[in-house]
C-alpha cells in the first residue's frame, strides 16, 4: 500500500514538472503529413484505434462524423474502430475510468481532441518515435520529447526498443540523452515506422481540425472569386478615374 | 424600375429632406484630395474589418455559451458541428488580428503625413479613443474561448489593476467578480464584448468619420486643398467627389485586403500561433501555467514595456504613459510642415527608428529576443541581463521620439523644405 501512495505521488509530481521540460527539448522532426491524404488517415485511424483509444478519448469528434470524413461506411467504422459497444452517433470517448486511470500512471490520460492543434503535428509525430527504455522510471520507459512522460511506448511491438546513448555529464547536471538507439527490431522497419507515426499524426491532426479537409478543397474557389472580383474593381476604377487630371 | 426608385425616393424626401443634404455631404459633395496613395486605404479597411467583426460575432453568439463550464466546448462546437462555423470564427478571429495591423499602419500614416496637426487634432483624439476601445474589444474577446492563455492571460492583465494605491486587491476582485478569472469574469467580459464595447466603438467611428469631414482630409503633401477653390464653383481645385471616385478606388483596395484574409483564413488560420495560439487549444486550468505567458502579438509592444521594467508600478505607468502620449501629439509636434515629405531629416530619422523601436518591443513582448539572443551572443549568453538591457534602451528611444519631436520642432531646430501650394500626382 505505501509503495502504491509513494509511487502515485512520484507520478503526479512527474506530471507537473514534466510539460514545463518538455518545451525545452527542441529539434523536433518534420512530421511531414498531408491531412487531405484520406489513406493516410485511414491508416492512422486504424493504429489509432488498436494502440491509442484504449486511454485516450477524442471527445469532440463521433464516430459518424469520422465515417463521412474518411470516406468509411458507417458499419465498418463501428465494427473495426467502436471496440466500447458505441453506437455510430456517439463521441469517441474511452472506457477507462478516469479515477483508475490517474491510480494506474499517476495522471489520467489526456484526451487528445485538440493534442495536434496545442503542440503541433511535429511535436507528436517525434515524440511517437522517442520513446527509450529506462529501468528509472516506473514504466520502464521515458521519452526525449516528453521527459518523465508517464505513458509507456504503446507502440514498442511495432517499433522494437530504443536506448539512450548520454553525452558525458557536466558538473552537477544530470547526463542529457544524446541518441537514441535501436536495442531490439519490432515488426516495422525503420521507414515502415516512421510511415506509421506519421499516419497516426496525420490522424490527429485531422481529429484536431476536421474543418481542414473542407477549408482547404473551399479556400481555392473563395481567392479566385475574391481575385477576379478585385480584377473587375481595378477596370472600373481606372474607368473612373480617368477623368481625373 | 427607375420610375418605382424615384418615386420611393420623392416620397422620403418629403418625409425627411434633411437626408439627401446629409449624403450629399459625407459623400457626393465631400471633396477628397486627388493624390491619395496607399496609405490611405487602410481607414477603409477598418470600417470593413469592423462591419465583419460585427457581422461574424452576431453568428458566433448565436451557438457561443458564455460560462467556464461551456465556453470551451461551444467554441469547438461552432469549429466541427455548425454548418461553416469554422469559417465564421476564423473571420473572427483572423479579423481581430487584421483589425489591429490596419489600425497600426492607419496611425502610422497619420504620423507620416502630419494627419493628427492642427485642424485635425479631434480626429486625432477620436481615433484614439477609437484605439483604446479596440484593446479592451480584443482582449475580452481572447478571454471569452476559455483557452489556458485566455485563462492565464486575463489573470496578467487584470492584475496590472492591482497596482493602483490603496484599493488595487479590491478592483481586481471587483472587475473579476472572483479571486480568480471564473465563471462570472467570462459572463460580464461576454456582455462587454458583444454589446457595450461595440457600441462606443461604433458611435467614435461616427465620430471620428464626422469630425473628419468637418475639416477635410490631410494628403501625402499635406496641403490644405480647401485654400485654393475654383473661383466660379467654390470647389476644391485639388479635390474629387469622393463617391464615385474613392468609392470604387477603395472597392479595389479592399477587394485585394479581402484576398489577402481569404488566403489566411483558408490557408493559415493560425498565422503558425500568431493570431490564434496552440496553448489556447487547451481548455482554461487554474492549476497549470502555460510555458510562458505572452499577449497576442498586437499588445507585445506595450507589454514589452511592462516586461522589462522590473519595479511593477513603474512598468505600469511607463505602459500607460505610452498610450498616454500618443494622445498629447498633436500638441508635441509643433512643426508647421505636416507631410513628412517636406519635414527635416531628424523627423525623418526620428520617425523610422520609432517604428522600428516599436516592432523591437514588440519582439520582447512576444518573447522572441528570448530566442534571438542565444543565437546572436552564444549559448552561454545571459538571456534575462541582455534581454532587459536592451529593452531599457528601447524604451528611452520610445519616449525619446516625443521628447525629441518636442524639443526639435518647438525650438527652431528643423529645417524644413518648402511645401508646394497645390497637391503632387494623383489622377491617372
Amino acid at each position: 500500500m505505501m509503495r502504491k501512495i509513494v509511487l502515485a505521488l512520484a507520478f503526479s509530481a512527474v506530471a507537473f514538472v514534466a510539460p514545463a521540460s518538455a518545451e525545452e527539448g527542441g529539434g523536433l522532426l518534420p512530421a511531414g503529413t498531408k491531412v487531405g491524404n484520406i489513406a493516410s488517415l485511414q491508416r492512422g485511424a486504424r493504429l489509432y484505434f488498436n494502440y491509442c483509444s484504449g486511454c485516450h478519448s477524442i471527445k469532440y469528434q463521433s464516430y459518424s462524423r469520422l465515417a463521412d470524413d474518411l470516406k468509411l461506411a458507417p458499419g465498418e467504422v463501428l465494427s473495426n474502430f467502436a471496440f466500447t459497444g458505441a453506437k455510430i452517433g456517439d463521441q469517441i470517448v474511452s472506457n477507462m475510468p478516469a479515477d483508475h486511470a490517474q491510480e494506474w500512471f499517476g495522471k489520467a490520460p489526456p484526451d487528445l481532441s485538440l493534442e495536434a492543434r496545442a503542440k503541433g503535428p511535429d511535436w507528436i509525430y517525434t515524440y511517437l518515435k522517442s520513446f527509450y527504455l529506462d529501468p528509472s522510471r516506473p514504466v520502464g520507459w521515458n521519452n526525449t520529447v516528453f521527459p518523465g512522460a508517464s505513458m509507456p511506448n504503446v507502440l514498442w511491438e511495432l517499433q522494437g526498443t530504443q536506448v539512450a546513448h548520454y553525452a558525458p555529464a557536466k558538473p552537477g547536471e544530470e547526463p542529457a540523452v544524446e541518441k537514441l538507439e535501436l536495442s531490439s527490431k519490432g515488426k516495422l522497419s525503420g521507414e515502415e515506422f516512421d510511415a506509421a507515426a506519421r499516419d497516426i499524426t496525420a490522424f490527429l491532426q485531422y481529429v484536431g481540425e476536421p474543418a481542414a479537409l473542407k477549408r482547404e478543397a473551399v479556400g481555392v474557389w473563395a481567392i479566385l472569386y475574391l481575385a477576379f472580383f478585385t480584377f473587375l474593381a481595378w477596370l472600373l476604377n481606372n474607368e473612373y478615374w480617368k477623368d481625373v487630371h | 424600375m427607375a420610375n418605382v426608385f424615384t418615386s420611393i425616393g420623392n416620397w422620403v424626401n418629403e418625409r425627411a429632406p434633411g437626408m439627401m443634404p446629409v449624403y450629399r455631404k459625407h459623400m457626393t459633395e465631400y471633396y477628397a484630395p486627388k493624390n491619395f496613395n496607399f496609405w490611405y486605404y487602410f481607414g477603409v479597411l477598418a470600417m470593413v474589418v469592423l462591419v465583419n467583426q460585427i457581422l461574424t460575432g452576431i453568428f458566433l453568439t448565436m451557438f457561443y455559451k458564455p460560462g467556464a463550464a461551456t465556453a470551451f466546448d461551444s467554441v469547438e462546437y461552432i469549429m466541427r458541428d455548425v454548418d461553416w462555423g469554422w469559417l465564421i470564427r476564423y473571420m473572427h478571429s483572423t479579423g481581430a488580428s487584421m483589425f489591429f495591423i490596419v489600425v497600426y499602419l492607419h496611425m502610422f500614416r497619420g504620423l507620416m503625413y502630419g494627419s493628427y496637426k492642427k485642424p485635425r487634432e479631434l480626429v486625432w483624439l477620436l481615433g484614439m479613443f477609437i484605439f483604446l476601445a479596440l484593446m479592451a474589444e480584443a482582449f475580452m474577446g481572447y478571454v471569452l474561448p476559455w483557452g489556458n492563455m485566455s485563462f492565464w492571460g486575463a489573470k496578467v492583465i487584470i492584475s496590472l489593476f492591482g497596482a493602483v494605491p490603496l484599493i488595487g486587491d479590491t478592483l481586481v476582485q471587483w472587475i473579476m467578480g472572483d479571486y480568480n478569472p471564473a465563471d462570472a469574469t467570462l459572463n460580464r467580459f461576454f456582455a462587454l464584448h458583444v454589446i457595450a464595447l461595440p457600441l462606443v466603438l461604433l458611435l467614435l467611428v461616427v465620430l471620428h468619420i464626422f469630425a473628419l469631414h468637418e475639416v477635410g482630409s490631410n494628403n501625402p503633401d499635406g496641403v490644405e486643398i480647401k485654400k485654393k477653390k475654383d473661383p466660379a464653383t467654390g470647389k476644391p481645385l485639388d479635390g474629387i467627389p469622393f463617391h464615385p471616385y474613392y468609392t470604387v478606388h477603395d472597392i479595389v483596395g479592399v477587394g485585394f485586403f479581402l484576398t489577402i484574409c481569404a488566403f489566411i483564413i483558408f490557408y493559415q488560420p493560425t498565422v503558425g500561433g500568431w493570431f490564434l495560439e496552440n496553448d489556447n487549444f487547451i481548455p482554461a486550468n487554474p492549476l497549470v501555467t502555460p510555458p510562458e505567458i505572452k499577449p497576442v502579438w498586437y499588445f507585445t509592444p506595450f507589454y514589452g514595456i511592462l516586461r522589462v521594467i522590473p519595479d511593477k508600478g513603474l512598468g505600469i505607468s511607463a505602459m500607460f504613459a505610452s498610450i498616454v502620449l500618443l494622445f498629447l501629439l498633436p500638441w508635441l509636434d509643433r512643426g508647421a510642415v505636416k507631410s513628412i515629405r517636406y519635414r527635416g531629416l531628424g523627423y525623418k530619422v526620428a520617425l523610422g527608428l520609432f517604428a522600428l523601436t516599436f516592432l523591437l518591443l514588440g519582439s520582447i513582448g512576444a518573447g522572441l529576443t528570448a530566442e534571438w539572443i542565444p543565437k546572436i551572443f552564444g549559448a552561454s549568453a545571459d538571456v534575462t541581463s541582455i534581454e532587459m538591457h536592451f529593452g531599457w534602451l528601447l524604451v528611452l528611444m520610445y519616449f525619446g521620439y516625443f521628447i525629441f519631436l518636442f524639443g526639435y520642432t518647438a525650438f527652431g531646430y528643423e529645417k524644413t523644405k518648402p511645401v508646394p501650394e497645390r497637391v503632387t500626382g494623383g489622377g491617372h
